[in-house]
């Protein structure tokens, strides 16, 4: 089945491209890129005025439960999120249960995917076995099961000499690593960002100091070993400093941030709000800006969510007692395409952030509509507006702190190796 | 003009007016503890569900003698706080209690924001016994009450608050209504327990040592030290913290002559309070505790819908 996407804005980092561009795609690939292009017989075709064509966008952090945990999301519904979301990618994260540390489970999610999800599912290996933080997974093995990475997400590797281990034996492998930032000593029991409104709330702090410290270990150890690291859902102004500063002396780092640290602050937690409640925490004014100049200038190479659905029961609790992470993917793209409109990127540089840096992060070969390449298109409707709700969402789980929220821009389509997943009503 | 609150969560909610309101009633009621028949019928009907998740002497003892005094109908539940996490939910501890229509939950809880949370899910009144680090309006209202007993007002009182600032809901909630009432709050502890922007809570002035705090105050309230509950990382040791934020003679000569020593109990004598102070004239601690009686008295009062009392 052949596809024909006809007038829409392509925008296209890989090629240089940002005009008016049909796009043909035959047999899951593109075939072809110009104006006034001819549907052969039996095409369907989409008209695309007035939307924006990119890449189709990929979400390289993102929790889909599955397996273990599929009350709160499994590969099926999380894909359908992302797909409504207008991702055709995901790279879910290895803490399900069991943890993703070995062939077997890799090959479980890789063959449940094939026939359940309806975007491309990448899974990411953990760094240690178990993700226990005390000896290395085997990685070989991990990224032959079809592992795009390896990362221990949700908490950090504490001992340095391991994390150091894993940087060069990653390299070795040629697998990337994904760094959870955090000093758990100076986290504590603290549930919240620590500064005015934990003061005013009662509520524990966690001071930025305890992320920077941790980047600025993984920034030394990949500095000494010469090996990259990416670094996940950074959150605050010092994380952006160090890693701008790594990447001016050559350093090999890459970091992500997620919708919700360049659109939140920690006043999203007044009245207890326990679906503001994730890990890094909400941070300051000061951050929120500081991850916005990060996006502008380069520092910042992805927008990854940290897709983390829980069930209402989880959050439905006490402060303290609710559970760590919101749901990200149906909200991500209006989120960052306010970016645009508030004058902080180009549209350019939200789809390398959203599309080509994750894929060359992740060495997947995607992020790109060259002719040859697979056929994973997002068309996007700028203009489109919505709000947020429970039953709109189709993640299994609700726990967004942007329900209610009256949102601009959507996903018109989404299209996985040629074919429709997600057609907006 | 009535109170109009459903609950009484935080003294950072209520008015000067919800406050006077409160202190007259106080005061008026207070006349039926020094009866010889101490009981009136004005709550009676009414169901009062003392729900303490943390322990708790003092607090619990006192909304009981309150309600029990207004012939309100009581029952305790005391709930561990471990088998919150394993065990029936706040929600459906509250939902069961609620079945057996209560017109009053009286909680504490360790958990910061644990009312805010039940009282949007409750139909019936929810007051607040003390949650976590965040606020213990019952012990604000009964602070304020023994002050304006002594000064007449509470317009232009300078209180000093002395300890751990950061775990204490004694100390957010003097803050949120002295600030409202017109007094002036200054802080002193080492600096491991001053919360990051304590001073824009209200008319705050963080002071750089004790001795600064308490000089010229009207008012010194010591907050209790907890070494168990606040780690090994904040102090060195009792021993030291007694040196430099320790109430003793010498110290309390810094304050006006007439000054009051408050403390919410319990005390560490001879740490936070020496023994000549805890026990010396100028000590309100006992008074604070019978204040509390007839405060908590009109805050049940006041929730369950009652009209001003003539005093």
């Amino acid at each position: 089945m052949n596809l024909l996407i006809k007038g829409g804005r392509l925008i296209d980092p890989s090629q240089g491209i940002d005009e008016i561009r049909d796009i043909l795609i035959a047999d899951g690939v593109v075939l072809e890129l110009g104006l006034g292009l001819a549907a052969p017989e039996g095409t369907q075709t989409i008209d695309a005025g007035g939307l924006i064509v990119t890449p189709g966008l990929i979400d390289m952090h993102v929790h889909l439960r599955d397996p273990g945990l599929e009350y709160k999301e499994d590969l099926a519904t999380g894909s359908r999120a992302a797909a409504a979301g207008g991702f055709t990618s995901v790279a879910c994260m290895p803490n399900t249960s069991p943890v993703i540390d070995n062939k077997a489970v890799t090959s479980y999610i890789l063959n449940k995917a094939r026939s359940e999800a309806v975007v491309n599912v990448f899974p990411i290996g953990s760094i240690t076995k178990g993700g226990k933080g005390e000896s290395l997974s085997e990685m070989g093995e991990l990224k032959e099961a079809g592992c795009v990475a390896v990362s221990d997400d949700g908490k950090p590797v504490t001992n340095g000499e391991l994390m150091r281990r894993a940087l060069e034996y990653a390299k070795g492998v040629g697998i990337a690593v994904i760094s959870h930032s955090e000093e758990l000593s100076l986290v504590g029991d603290g549930v919240m960002n620590e500064g005015f409104v934990a003061t005013e709330l009662g509520l524990k702090g966690i001071p930025w100091a305890a992320e920077d410290v941790a980047v600025a270990r993984e920034v030394y150890l990949a500095e000494f070993t010469g090996a990259p690291v990416h670094i996940a859902h950074i959150s605050t102004a010092g994380s952006a400093r160090i890693i701008r500063n790594a990447k001016a002396r050559g350093v090999k780092v890459t970091c992500e941030t997620a919708p919700h640290y360049f659109t939140l602050t920690d006043e999203a937690l007044l009245g207890y709000n326990t679906n503001a409640k994730m890990n890094p925490p909400l941070r300051a004014a000061s951050d929120v800006a500081a991850m916005k100049a990060g996006l502008a200038d380069g520092t910042i190479d992805a927008i990854a969510t940290d897709h983390a659905p829980h069930h209402a029961d989880e959050k439905d609790v006490e402060f303290n007692l609710a559970l760590n992470g919101i749901v990200g993917l149906e909200t991500s793209l209006p989120l960052s395409l306010k970016l645009v409109t508030d004058g902080v990127l180009d549209l350019k540089a939200l789809v390398s952030l959203m599309s080509c840096n994750p894929a060359k992060i992740l060495g997947l070969e995607r992020g790109t509509l060259k002719p040859g390449a697979v056929a994973d298109v997002t068309v996007i409707d700028p203009q489109k507006e919505w709000q947020v709700t429970a039953e709109k969402l189709e993640s299994k789980s609700k726990n967004s702190p942007f329900l209610g929220w009256q949102m601009k821009g959507a996903a018109a389509y989404t299209i996985v190796k040629g074919q429709v997943v997600h057609k907006a009503l | 003009m009535g109170f109009r609150h459903k609950d009484i969560i935080a003294l950072k909610d209520l008015s000067k007016e919800d406050i006077e309101l409160l202190l007259n009633t106080a005061d008026s009621l207070d006349e039926i503890n020094r009866r010889d028949i101490k009981k009136v019928p004005t709550l009676r009907g009414k169901t009062v569900v003392n729900l303490f998740y943390e322990a708790s002497t003092r607090t619990r003892t006192s909304f009981e003698i309150a309600a029990k005094r207004l012939s309100a109908d009581t029952i305790n539940i005391t709930a561990s706080t471990s088998s919150v996490t394993k065990g029936e939910t706040l929600l459906d501890t509250a939902q069961n209690v609620l079945a057996m229509k209560p017109d009053i939950i009286v909680m504490r809880h360790a958990v910061s924001g644990a009312h805010e949370y039940l009282s949007t899910r409750v139909s019936c009144s929810v007051i607040n016994a003390g949650d976590g680090a965040h606020e213990h309006p019952s012990q604000g209202l009964l602070d304020m009450l023994t002050m304006r007993q002594k000064f007449g007002t509470l317009s232009g009182l300078k209180v000093a608050i002395v300890g751990d600032i950061t775990h204490s809901r004694v100390a957010r909630s003097n803050i949120y209504g002295l600030t409202t009432m017109g007094s002036q709050v200054f802080l002193a502890g080492p600096p491991t327990m001053m919360p990051i922007g304590v001073e824009r809570l209200g008319n705050v002035t963080v002071c750089k040592d004790m001795r600064e705090a308490v000089h010229q105050a009207d008012v010194v309230m010591m907050l209790r030290i907890q070494l168990e509950r606040q780690g090994k990382t904040l102090l060195p040791s009792m021993r030291e913290y007694s040196r430099y934020f320790g109430l003793n003679p010498e110290v309390l000569s810094l304050a006006k002559k007439d000054a009051m020593v408050m403390h919410p109990g319990p005390i560490n004598r001879g740490v936070e309070l020496s023994s000549a102070v805890a026990d010396g004239s100028q000590s309100f601690i006992l008074k604070q505790v019978e204040n509390g009686v007839a405060i908590r008295m009109a805050m049940l009062y006041h929730v369950c819908g009652g009209e001003p009392v003539e005093g």
